[in-house]
């Protein structure tokens, strides 16, 4: 496999597309989809990440051609699709079932695209060989599929999708049916194999820490429309919404009036103290400041920034895991590598701090 | 907000498929052609008569007294039936879900609800008359009574309710299963007694699924021809009554009229039916049995009820297998002995039956394949597609379900003996062999698409979505995916129509021309003659058949079934 990238990647760009359901309760129709505008670049990998019910499903489908958008057009590669069926989309999608073929082979399984491509036997032969070396599965060409592990079935799921070199490769939920440590075990996988074939993929999931290790960038989803866009530590360490933060990972929320304004800081006033934070946005005096803390940036000490009173205190291995009271906010801090730190107990008054600069004020 | 865009690319995507394209256009012409416009003329034919659009049809069927009594018999004989049929029925299940029985009683359940699949509709009849009528067996010969009218309401009743309590057992027998036991254990926990966990847990889970068994047999009863016109004597119901305005009074118009109102009867019980009862059973009864139930053991319990079952079925069974013993008899009622052939070499010799076999058999031949398949693709749509005109296909094909027989043969009949609304349109397959298939096709097409929507629920729908997505348009994804995955279910269809085909006689017997003899219309002149040997002989043979194609129904899904293949896998 000397050149595995036989062919060119191929863009997606979402020109203002909605949906429309009708809601099955009530009769009335409602935006499954609203609005979505985005470009995807050849060759990126992306997210699209959401509460169940974002539309993060709808949208995927409506890119491989199941669902038809009822406002905007897609393009593949430049070139509208809205019309095109499924099977004549240069897509491949990998369903959160894996939706193998339960009646052929592990290797008619990778080989069905092929075959309906006409491609000649022995290129098949070689083609469905080396995409199955790829995903580890050399030797288990006759196995039937239910006589795979879940990971093992993913893999050919994976291998079949990609084995058609489609432009884009898309995923819905795939590894939401396999377990935790085979979960991360998996994402990994799928991202070295991204990388090195240079495929553009459209990865749909609800797990942001899988939307985060995996991805080039991340849509943020709720309620149909794009919540944030942008690359992993950019939403998470800027948020532009409190549900954004909240989404991504732990988070704590401080608020208070914004005391002073300065170059790239203003200080927000919380319990009665001018707490830093270094931000761009422009703010006035007085105004609601809002302060996005992740909990692992917060140290917590005998003395420091602002008093707290520690609710829980509980020993996670790793870290320490704290509640405790700043006024009437309840904080929530992951205190790493507690065996060389004092620990504090239910009932003690403590102080916590952060840098300025692992803050971001909404 | 307008939903118009994705429509037009919906439609867009559609005619870009040619294949699914002209599958449904056929599909609708088919469905509007031999189902919908049969009951259409009825009505076009009963109100517009010779002055215009009138009740005057209405009102002169009303009129006859014969009619009026039709109607009342029809009625009582399918509410007794559907009453009597769902408590035997109920019974059966409980024993077999609820109590632990010997494998051989199991058995003979298995038996019980075998036979009236695989036999033709009016064998209970035949046996019925060769036992408690005039010179019954055991009326006459082990009871001493010489004038037992075995004719009328209490013989249909009886044929009725035995023929159809098994549909009615095997229906119960899925709901009770069904049930989590440890609702029932929860009850019992709580210090109810067996009978009070019966009566305030089981049967009120239950009640729904009985309306729905008994409505089902209702509608059977009442759409049943065969057994009325067997051993109704003088006693008539709509069915019959429709028949014989046709064949003997020669009134077309009458017994459209009267089809039409046999055909509100039944629609309306399956409106309930099918949109209150069945909701309503699948909302009380969705839950998976957790784990399996602990079986009454208690022998006051179990041997009752054992004893009582076992009987109904040994009697079940006799009354079947007085078919092929009274084809054996000399003379059936004078001479027992010694045990002969001669009526079933009469059956080829003297009254052509070979003729009658092939006949049946060929037609049967080729309508089932053609019902397997259309219903196939009837169900693949339905479920796993998404266009316009699915609702029609879906609603017109399960409306057949609730059509007799005889209201569809009474459509036919008025709607192509003269061609299309008598404009002499395609009169020409009128009396020819096609008619009779496609009739055979649309009766059996019901049983054969829900069975098919059932086992395609089953499959995940990314499976063909993925062959969609991989490339193949829909007629691959349909023969290399979908068709392969419910093989089992396809030839399960293909059987359960070929033998629903070859003993069909309701709506058959009115449309057969004498240039093809059917089985079915054979025995059915026959038991009418009071020739019962040679109609039991003629009985047997077709008997033979049913089994013998079911049996090797099983055989190939043993050996070529995909899904068997599969579930052996996943055991092991």
């Amino acid at each position: 496999m000397a050149d595995t990238r036989v062919k060119q990647p191929k863009g997606v760009k979402l020109d203002h597309i909605s949906k429309i359901y009708k809601d099955p309760k009530t009769g009335k129709d409602f935006y499954a989809v609203h609005d979505v505008d985005l470009t995807i670049e050849p060759g990126t990998f992306v997210t699209l990440l959401g509460p169940s019910g974002c539309g993060k499903t709808t949208t995927l489908r409506m890119i491989a051609g199941f669902e038809s958008p009822d406002e905007g057009e897609i393009y593949l590669g430049g070139e509208p699709i809205n019309a095109l069926t499924p099977n004549k989309r240069d897509t491949a999608m990998v369903f959160q079932s894996y939706a193998l073929f339960p009646h052929y082979n592990v290797f008619d399984n990778v080989a069905y695209g092929l075959r309906l491509r006409k491609v000649p036997k022995d290129e098949i032969k070689r083609r469905v060989t080396d995409i199955l070396a790829l995903v580890e599965l050399s030797g288990m060409e006759q196995r039937m599929t239910n006589q795979l592990s879940g990971g093992q079935q993913q893999r050919v799921a994976l291998a079949r999708a990609l084995v058609v070199e489609p432009g884009v490769l898309l995923f819905d939920e795939p590894l939401s049916n396999l377990d935790a440590k085979l979960r991360v075990q998996m994402r990994t996988e799928i991202r070295r194999i991204q990388q090195k074939l240079g495929i553009t993929a459209i990865y749909v999931t609800h797990d942001q820490s899988e939307a985060m290790s995996i991805s080039d960038n991340i849509i943020l989803m709720k309620g149909g429309v794009i919540a944030q866009m942008g690359s992993p530590m950019e939403i998470y360490y800027h948020p532009n919404s409190e549900f954004v933060a909240d989404f991504i990972g732990e988070c704590n929320f401080l608020k208070g009036p914004v005391s002073s304004v300065g170059a790239g800081e203003a200080t927000v006033k919380i319990a009665g103290v001018d707490v830093p934070v270094a931000t761009d946005k422009r703010v006035s005096l007085g105004e609601e400041g809002e302060i996005v803390l992740r909990p692992e940036a917060i140290t917590i000490a005998d003395r420091g920034m602002l008093p707290c009173r520690v609710e829980l205190s509980c020993f996670m291995g790793s870290y320490q895991n704290y509640h405790v009271r700043v006024g009437d906010t309840l904080v929530k801090i992951t205190d790493n590598c507690p065996i060389n730190k004092e620990i504090f107990d239910v009932g003690d008054n403590a102080y916590i701090s952060f840098d300025k600069n692992c803050a971001h004020l909404l | 907000m307008a939903r118009g865009q994705s429509a037009a690319l919906d439609r867009k995507k559609l005619m870009a498929d040619p294949i699914m394209m002209t599958t449904i256009v056929v599909l609708i012409a088919f469905l509007t052609l031999f189902i919908l416009y049969p009951l259409a003329i009825l009505l076009v034919d009963s109100l517009y008569g010779t002055n215009g659009l009138s009740l005057e049809t209405f009102q002169r069927v009303f009129q006859m007294r014969t009619f009026r009594k039709a109607i009342t018999n029809t009625l009582k004989v399918g509410f007794v039936v559907g009453i009597l049929s769902t408590l035997i029925g109920l019974l059966f299940a409980y024993v077999e879900v609820y109590v632990k029985m010997r494998k051989a009683v199991g058995g003979l359940f298995k038996v019980v609800s075998m036979l009236p699949v695989v036999s033709p509709p009016f064998v209970l009849s035949l046996s019925m008359i060769m036992l408690f009528g005039k010179a019954g067996l055991i009326t006459r010969f082990l009871l001493h009574i010489y004038d037992n009218n075995i004719y009328g309401y209490w013989g249909i009743v009886i044929v009725q309710t035995l023929t159809f309590f098994p549909v009615c057992y095997m229906m119960l027998k899925g709901l009770l299963k069904n049930i989590d036991p440890s609702m029932e254990e929860a009850s019992r926990d709580m210090g109810a007694s067996r009978w009070r966990v019966f009566t305030t847990v089981t049967f009120p889970l239950l009640l729904p699924g009985l309306g729905n068994a008994f409505l089902v047999t209702f509608i059977e009863s009442i759409a049943d021809f065969a057994n009325p016109m067997i051993i109704g004597g003088s006693y008539d119901t709509l069915a019959t009554t429709i028949y014989l305005q046709i064949t003997g009074a020669m009134d077309k118009q009458g017994a459209a009229a009267m089809a039409v109102v046999l055909l509100c009867i039944t629609l309306a019980m399956f409106a309930v039916q099918k949109y209150y009862l069945e909701r309503k059973t699948a909302a009380t009864l969705t839950g998976k049995a957790s784990r399996a139930r602990m079986l009454i053991e208690d022998k006051s319990v179990t041997v009752p009820l054992t004893i009582l079952c076992s009987l109904a079925a040994c009697f079940v069974i006799m009354m079947y297998i007085c078919v092929p013993i009274g084809a054996l008899f000399p003379t059936w009622g004078y001479k027992f002995t010694p045990l002969t052939f001669k009526w079933f070499s009469q059956v080829f010799t003297k009254y052509r039956g070979l003729k009658a076999f092939k006949d049946s058999f060929v037609l049967s031949l080729i309508a089932s394949p053609i019902t397997a398949l259309l219903s196939m693709i009837i169900s693949y749509l339905v479920v796993k597609r998404k266009f316009k005109a699915k609702g029609f296909i879906e609603a017109v094909s399960i409306l057949a379900m609730a059509v007799p027989g005889t209201v569809l043969g009474v459509g036919y009949i008025r709607g192509f003996a003269n061609g299309l609304f008598h404009t002499g349109v395609l009169s020409g397959i009128y009396g020819t062999g096609l008619i009779l298939v496609i009739v055979f096709v649309v009766r059996s097409l019901p049983t054969g698409t829900r069975s098919g929507i059932s086992a395609l629920r089953q499959i995940d729908k990314s499976i063909e979505e993925s062959a969609y997505d991989m490339g193949a348009d829909s007629l691959k994804v349909f023969t290399s995916v979908t068709l392969p995955l419910i093989k089992d279910s396809f030839l399960s269809g293909l059987v359960t129509a070929f033998v629903r085909s070859i003993t069909a006689i309701s709506a058959i017997i009115l449309l057969v021309t004498p240039s093809y003899l059917l089985i079915t219309v054979q025995i059915n002149e026959f038991a009418e003659k009071g020739a019962y040997s040679i109609a039991c002989a003629f009985a047997t043979i077709l008997i033979l058949i049913t089994y013998g194609s079911v049996v090797l129904m099983n055989v190939v899904i043993k050996y070529f079934g995909t899904s068997r293949k599969l579930k052996i896998k996943e055991a092991k």
